[in-house]
Order: C-alpha cells, then sequence, then structure tokens
C-alpha cells in the first residue's frame, strides 16, 4: 500500500529532486546485479521522492551516506532538511522522531549499530511501542528505526549484536527483517508505508551481497500494489518434503544452504523465511511443518527466551500432532558474541544444521 | 525553514538587547519576581531585572483571568485530592503549591502551541483546555490516557522522566521544517533534570534552533530525595549557557512574573531565536503523591515556611488591591471553580466500566492474527463467565 502522494518534490517544482528520480529510474530499470545495500537506498530514496514528510536523520547518514553507505546521497538529493545528522544521542534521535511523527512526519531512522541502539530503548519500549495503545490509537507513530544487527563480519564487540528479541517481546512495535535484496527493497517501503512503528533490522553481513534484480519492476509493482505485502506472510524460500528449516534475516542464506547440501544426500528440506517477526506468520510455519512433520529453527540470536523458543512454542502448540521428532533449534550459544577470531564457533553453521537434522529421529532407511 | 545558524540566532537576539550572548544566555543574578510574598508589586527596578532581563508588567485583563485558572487550579487540586482519599482513584500527583507554575504554563501559549506535561501537571494539562474528565480518565484507572493529544495540542503525561522533552523537541522540528511558527512548551521537573534525555532534548533543540521552552518546576524534591543530590550547579537555569541557549530563574510562587517571564520566553522562540530554559523555583506542599509520607525526609517546619508564599493568596492580595477584583468578579470566579470541582465529582462517582476488548484493539493500527487470537479466547473465556451466572 503506497500512501497518496499529497507534496512531491517533483510537483513543488523541484527539478533537481525530479530529474534525479527520473534519472534513477532510466539506470535502475532492466535485470542487474543490484546489493542489498542498493535496495534499501533505492527504497529510501523512492519513498522521500514520494513524501515530503519522510525524512532521514541519525548519525553521520548526511554527507558520509552512513557508515554502511545505506543513505548515500540523500542530502545531496534532498537537502539537509530532508536528510541530517544528528548530535550522537540515540535516545535523542528516537525521542525527536516520535516527536516528528506525532506531528505529521514520517521519520526513518537510523541507529548506527545493533548494540548502539540500546541507550534509545527507554524512548523504543516506552513510548514508540505504547503511544498508539495509551492513545487508543489518536497518536499513531508512523516511523521506522532502521538497525544494522547481527554478526558474521568479525566486528568488534558491540557491533553484532542479535538483538531482534528485545523488540520483538514488546507488544507494540512490529519487527521486520529481509533476507534478500528485492525483500530489502520491498520490506522497507513497506515499513516505511506503515501506520505502525517498524524496527527494521538490516543483517549487515548481507549490505554487499548481490542479485539479479530488476530495482524499477519492484519500485512499479510497489507503487502500483502489484506485489502482496510482506508483513505477516513468510516466505517459502526453497520447497521441500522431508524437514521445515524456519530461519529469519542473517540465517536464511545458511539454512538455503544446508538444505542445499542436504539434497545432495537425498534429503528434502523446505526453507521458510519468516520476513516479519512481529507480525510472526503462524500460518506459513505450521502449514509447512505439518507437512513435513520435522522442523530446526535457525537464528543466530543467543537461543534462551528468544525470537526462536517462540517460534518452537508455537509449533508445539499448533502442530504437535503432525510432529514425528521434537522441534529442534540451532541458534547463537547463551553467551555474549565473541570476539572476531571466536565468531566461527559461535554462529550457526550449515554442519550444525545438517547435524540438528540427522537428530530428528528419522526411521532406519529414511 | 529558517536558515538562521544558531550562534547568530544568540548573537543577533542579545544585540538587539544590548549585552552580550553570554550575558544574554546566562540567568539575571537573581531570580525574577514581581511580587513580594505580601502580593505587593515590587518597585520597578527592582524585580531581580537587569539589562537584557527586563521583564514588562502582563495586563491587567491578562492577570485576571490568569488569577482565575488559578482559583480553579487549586480548587482541583484539592478535590482531586479528597477523591483520592475516598478511594475514587489510586494515585493522583497534586501540583498544590505549584498552581502559579501550572497556570502561567498554559496561558502563555497560543492556540497552535503544543504543550508536554508530566504526571504532576494535571492543572496545566486542564488550563490549556483539555476536557476535565478525559485528563482524569488516567488516573481513575479507566486507561493510560483519556484526551486526544493532537485535538488540544496537549501530549499525555508524560511519567518515565524527561523522555517528553525529546518528543517536544520533534514536534517543533517537525513544525519549522513546514514553515509554522509554533512553540512548543516542556515541562519537567527538578530532579529529572539530572535524566539523560533531560540533556540530550536541550543539546537538540539549541543544535537544530528550535522554538521549544523547557520549563523546570524546582520543587525542590524528587520524591525524597532534595535538589541538593541532583546538582551542585549554580542553578538549574545555569544550565543552559551549556547548550548554548538562554536560561532565567523566576519565582514559581508569583503569577505575575510566571506570565512575564514565560510570555517572552514564547515570544522570542517564536521570533527564532532558540530555545530557552526557565526555572520555576516553588514548593511541593504535599507528599510526591498519597502513596508517600514526606515526614521521612522533611520537617514540617520547612513546609510551614513556604505557606506564606502561597501563589493564591499573594496573586488575590495584589489584585484586590489593585482594585481588579470587583466583588461580582470573585464570586464568578468562585462559581467557576466550584463548577469544575463539582463536575469532577460526579463524573468520578459516576461508574465506569472499561470494555476489555479494548485491550487488545489498539496495540497497533489493524489488530495483528495474534491479537485477535488473543481477543477471542478473552471474549470466549467473559461469554462462559457470564453464561454460569
Ligand atoms: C525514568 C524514570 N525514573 C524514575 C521514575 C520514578 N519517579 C517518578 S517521579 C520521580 C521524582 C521526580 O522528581 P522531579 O523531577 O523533581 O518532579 P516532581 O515529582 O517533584 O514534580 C521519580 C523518581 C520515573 N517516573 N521515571
Ligand atoms: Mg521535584
Amino acid at each position: 500500500m503506497s500512501p497518496t502522494a499529497t507534496t512531491s518534490s517533483a510537483a513543488n517544482g523541484n527539478v533537481s529532486a525530479a530529474t534525479a528520480a527520473a534519472a534513477a529510474r532510466t539506470a535502475d530499470a532492466g535485470t542487474q546485479p543490484v546489493t542489498f545495500a542498493k535496495a534499501l537506498n533505492s527504497a529510501l530514496a523512492d519513498a522521500m521522492a514520494l513524501e515530503d514528510s519522510v525524512l532521514v536523520f541519525g548519525e553521520d547518514v548526511g554527507v558520509l551516506g552512513g557508515v554502511f553507505r545505506i543513505t548515500d546521497g540523500l542530502t545531496k538529493r534532498f537537502g539537509t532538511g530532508r536528510c541530517f545528522d544528528t548530535p550522537l544521542a540515540e535516545s535523542g534521535i528516537v525521542g525527536m522522531a516520535i516527536g516528528m511523527a506525532m506531528n505529521g512526519m514520517r521519520p526513518v531512522i537510523e541507529m548506527q549499530f545493533d548494540a548502539f541502539a540500546y541507550p534509545a530503548f527507554e524512548q523504543i519500549a516506552s513510548h514508540v511501542a505504547k503511544m498508539h495503545n495509551r492513545t487508543k490509537g489518536r497518536m499513531p507513530l508512523p516511523m521506522v528505526i532502521r538497525i544494522p544487527y547481527a554478526g558474521g563480519i568479525g566486528g568488534v564487540e558491540h557491533h553484532c549484536d542479535s538483538s531482534e528479541s528485545y523488540y520483538a517481546h514488546t507488544p507494540g512495535l512490529k519487527v521486520f527483517t529481509p533476507a534478500t535484496v528485492r525483500d530489502a527493497y520491498l520490506m522497507l517501503r513497506e515499513a516505511i508505508d506503515s501506520p505502525d512503528p517498524v524496527i527494521f533490522m538490516e543483517p549487515k553481513k548481507l549490505y554487499w551481497t548481490k542479485e539479479q534484480v530488476d530495482l524499477e519492476a519492484l519500485r512499479l509493482s510497489h507503487e502500483t500494489d502489484a506485489v502482496p505485502p510482506t508483513e505477516g506472510r513468510a516466505a517459502v524460500a526453497r520447497s521441500g518434503t522431508d524437514a521445515t528449516l524456519i530461519a529469519y534475516g542473517p540465517s536464511v542464506s545458511t539454512a538455503m544452504a544446508a538444505a542445499e547440501a542436504a539434497a545432495l544426500e537425498g534429503r528434502s528440506l523446505e526453507v521458510i523465511d519468516v520476513r516479519t517477526i512481529v507480525p510472526l506468520d503462524d500460518a506459513t510455519i505450521c502449514e509447512s511443518v505439518r507437512k513435513t512433520g520435522r522442523a530446526v529453527v535457525i537464528a543466530e540470536a543467543p537461543g534462551f527466551a528468544s525470537v526462536s523458543s517462540e517460534i518452537v512454542a508455537r509449533i508445539q502448540e499448533r502442530c504437535f500432532h503432525s510432529l514425528a521428532a521434537p522441534v529442534l533449534r540451532v541458534t547463537g550459544f547463551d553467551t555474549p558474541y565473541p570476539a572476531p577470531k571466536l565468531e566461527k564457533y559461535y554462529l550457526p553453521s550449515v554442519d550444525r544444521i545438517l547435524d540438528a537434522v540427522d537428530a530428528l529421529q528419522w526411521e532406519e532407511g529414511a | 525553514m529558517t536558515t538562521t545558524e544558531p550562534r547568530d540566532a544568540i548573537e543577533q537576539v542579545s544585540s538587539k538587547f544590548g549585552i552580550t550572548p553570554e550575558d544574554y544566555m546566562l540567568p539575571a543574578r537573581t531570580e525574577i519576581h514581581m511580587l513580594d510574598i505580601n502580593g505587593k508589586l515590587h518597585p520597578s527596578g527592582q524585580q531581580g531585572a537587569e539589562p537584557g532581563h527586563e521583564y514588562p508588567l502582563p495586563s491587567p485583563k491578562a492577570l485576571v483571568d490568569a488569577y482565575e485558572q488559578l482559583v480553579i487550579g487549586r480548587r482541583v487540586n484539592d478535590q482531586n485530592s479528597a477523591l483520592v482519599r475516598q478511594g475514587r482513584m489510586a494515585v493522583y500527583p497534586s501540583s498544590h503549591g505549584q498552581e502559579a507554575c501550572q497556570v502561567a504554563a498554559a496561558l502563555c501559549l497560543g492556540e497552535n502551541d503544543w504543550m508536554f506535561p508530566t504526571y504532576r501537571d494535571t492543572v496545566a494539562v486542564m488550563a490549556k483546555g483539555v476536557a476535565p474528565m478525559e485528563v482524569m480518565a488516567g488516573f481513575r484507572g479507566d486507561w493510560h490516557s483519556g484526551y486526544d493529544p493532537k485535538q488540544y495540542k496537549v501530549s499525555i503525561q508524560s511519567t518515565p522522566l524527561t523522555t517528553q522533552l525529546l518528543h517536544a523537541v520533534g514536534v517543533a522540528h517537525a513544525a519549522k521544517l513546514r514553515g509554522e511558527d509554533t512553540v512548543v512548551l516542556a515541562m519537567c521537573g527538578d530532579g529529572a533534570t539530572s535524566e539523560g534525555d533531560f540533556h540530550e532534548a536541550l543539546n537538540f533543540a539549541a543544535v537544530f534552533n528550535l522554538p521549544v521552552i523547557f520549563f523546570v518546576q524546582n520543587n525542590q524534591y524528587a520524591i525524597s530525595v532534595p535538589l541538593s543530590q541532583q546538582s551542585v550547579a549554580p542553578s538549574l537555569a545555569h544550565k543552559a549557557v551549556g547548550y548554548g541557549m538562554a536560561g532565567e530563574r523566576v519565582d514559581g510562587n508569583d503569577l505575575v512574573a510566571l506570565l512575564a517571564v514565560l510570555g517572552r520566553a514564547v515570544r522570542l522562540a517564536r521570533e527564532g531565536n532558540g530555545p530557552l530554559l526557565v526555572e520555576a523555583h516553588t514548593y511541593r506542599m504535599q507528599a510526591h503523591t498519597n502513596a508517600d509520607d514526606a515526614t521521612r525526609y522533611r520537617e514540617d517546619s520547612e513546609v510551614q515556611g513556604w505557606i506564606d508564599k502561597d501563589p493564591v493568596t499573594r496573586m488575590r492580595t495584589y489584585l484586590a488591591d489593585a482594585g481588579l477584583l470587583p466583588q461580582d468578579t470573585e464570586a464568578r470566579i468562585t462559581a467557576h471553580a466550584e463548577a469544575v470541582a463539582t463536575a469532577l465529582r460526579d463524573g468520578m462517582n459516576s461508574e465506569n466500566v472499561p470494555d476489555p476488548a479494548d485491550l487488545f484493539a489498539h496495540v497497533y493500527s489493524t489488530p495483528t492474527t495474534q491479537m485477535a487470537e488473543q481477543a477471542a479466547m478473552l471474549a470466549d473465556e467473559l461469554a462462559r463467565e457470564e453464561d454460569a451466572k
């Protein structure tokens, strides 16, 4: 769903912005290799071009374009009133975004890294999540908090946390996490259009991955509502019949690689990409598990009291009689995220997933 | 969008007053006061004023209108405290003794200006025009907040200390980006100035040169902890200079001075001179809330000392002496306050049964599948209870 473009930059006679938009459309037409980062950047630019109320701000998001370059070129194209740097204060960034959303804007703000969103936790848990409910919907907060998260890049401490469970545990927040370049574009557009606040978690190890994508076609399909929304709809990333791997964000590619490897051994694994942790698509997950009778949930975050434990609990509640084996998990250990040289022991790996699959009580010869 | 750099804005406004930027940002040497404790107007020149910190006397009409709200405010506080004692609501943080601050905070604002109040600022919220029973919904336990912030341009009464100051900054920032001349008044207490969001909000407002008035009611205590344990700054108003904004201290029990100081702050902010910090020196006459026992941390004699500075008595004496309070005016004001109190009593005594379905209806703009399932579960549970009756 696209909001009506009440005040598009082009309509305001902002010629350079209109020219930039036209240039982007021509350059993006046709299928070509596109990075995850570029897809996010295009989603921001397209949303900003459509509506003047969409604002981008955070730390180093202006001239630098963000430490991951996700906001590259936005200040140049839309001006310092639309994309700007703030003082270093995460609670300040989120708190100011709340006020802006209260007063007609749609802020899309960036937390520089997962662990640096923690100073903003009070604003997120006490206001972002609760304003709509406490005012019975009279004060909606349409805003997006973008958070680069998770590891796998050899990052130092405080740069690799999988913090999704904190947000998912807080009623009132929506939690999106794309795993493909296509979804990166579509889901960010959807998050910006959402009347509810969205915590948009970007697996930082995917920023530089490429996929063959026609961005211009995606743009058109989003703006004409030609694609179904991703919110509350998990994707079947790979069809299979023997067991279901359920993953999201950074773990989807690992699950896909595991399914690939299992196929070589004659085992057909289905892979579900959760896409939106909140709201969670119980239906698609359960449909798959009822079909296969076996499931492994994969996530980088420590497994204890986590999104992965929630998914297992829900499968157990809903699919108990279809299960041939206990639902297993492959998650990060219940330790702080390790230093770079130890990361490989911590992260869910293809082998660890295949071991879990092997442990799903297969009958002899199956 | 105004393109004035914050530093230029400070230069311009201070040169307009003929003082240095430092003298503009630093509060006057003493707090601004206009009425003495006997309700006599200080002769001009002895109001704590100095160059760049001079405040003209508000008009007689403004003073009488403000007095009317002051009397209503006192009545609201006392009525609500009585309702708590009678068990009609769980908790009411009274602003008894601080009503002059409450009234001035509301009256200094124009129709399109926003207010960001705290749990203690019920009287200010009502004085800005929010329907009393909509305000009370939160205190009587119907829902966390009962009025439409957009309709009244009054945000929710915030409990997490100083979080609301940042929202105020955001509202002002959005308005400024659209070229609107909205001013935002953001309120907090003395203890709250120690919170991180206080610092972040003041800094953001100054860096983005936003029309926000930070209004600190220094009532000397944060629950049990006195100000001396929160800060050793010369005054809370002095914190302003650290952010590059103007600070001022005012006698918080002197409605005349409050109207003058806040009135000027709003004008300066609206003209694009950036944010200001106003610290009002007042006293919380009652316990933090009904659940608190103030005798554990302060002497009764201290409280007694503040009775002499009562904001209502001072204002009444001044207006009566000035001939601005003829009998019919006083009678009208008393009747108005009584009517508000009656409405509060009637409203609080009538049973209002909140709908349990509301638990799930507003968490998201459209209930998620999970919300709908849980709503159905509760509805089913209630239906079975009903059947069992
Ligand atoms: C972040 C946060 N910490 C603690 C509290 C609990 N609390 C409520 S009021 C209060 C004292 C605040 O004092 P002050 O800012 O001086 O305001 P006053 O109550 O005196 O008006 C405290 C500690 C809170 N509401 N929010
Ligand atoms: Mg206090």
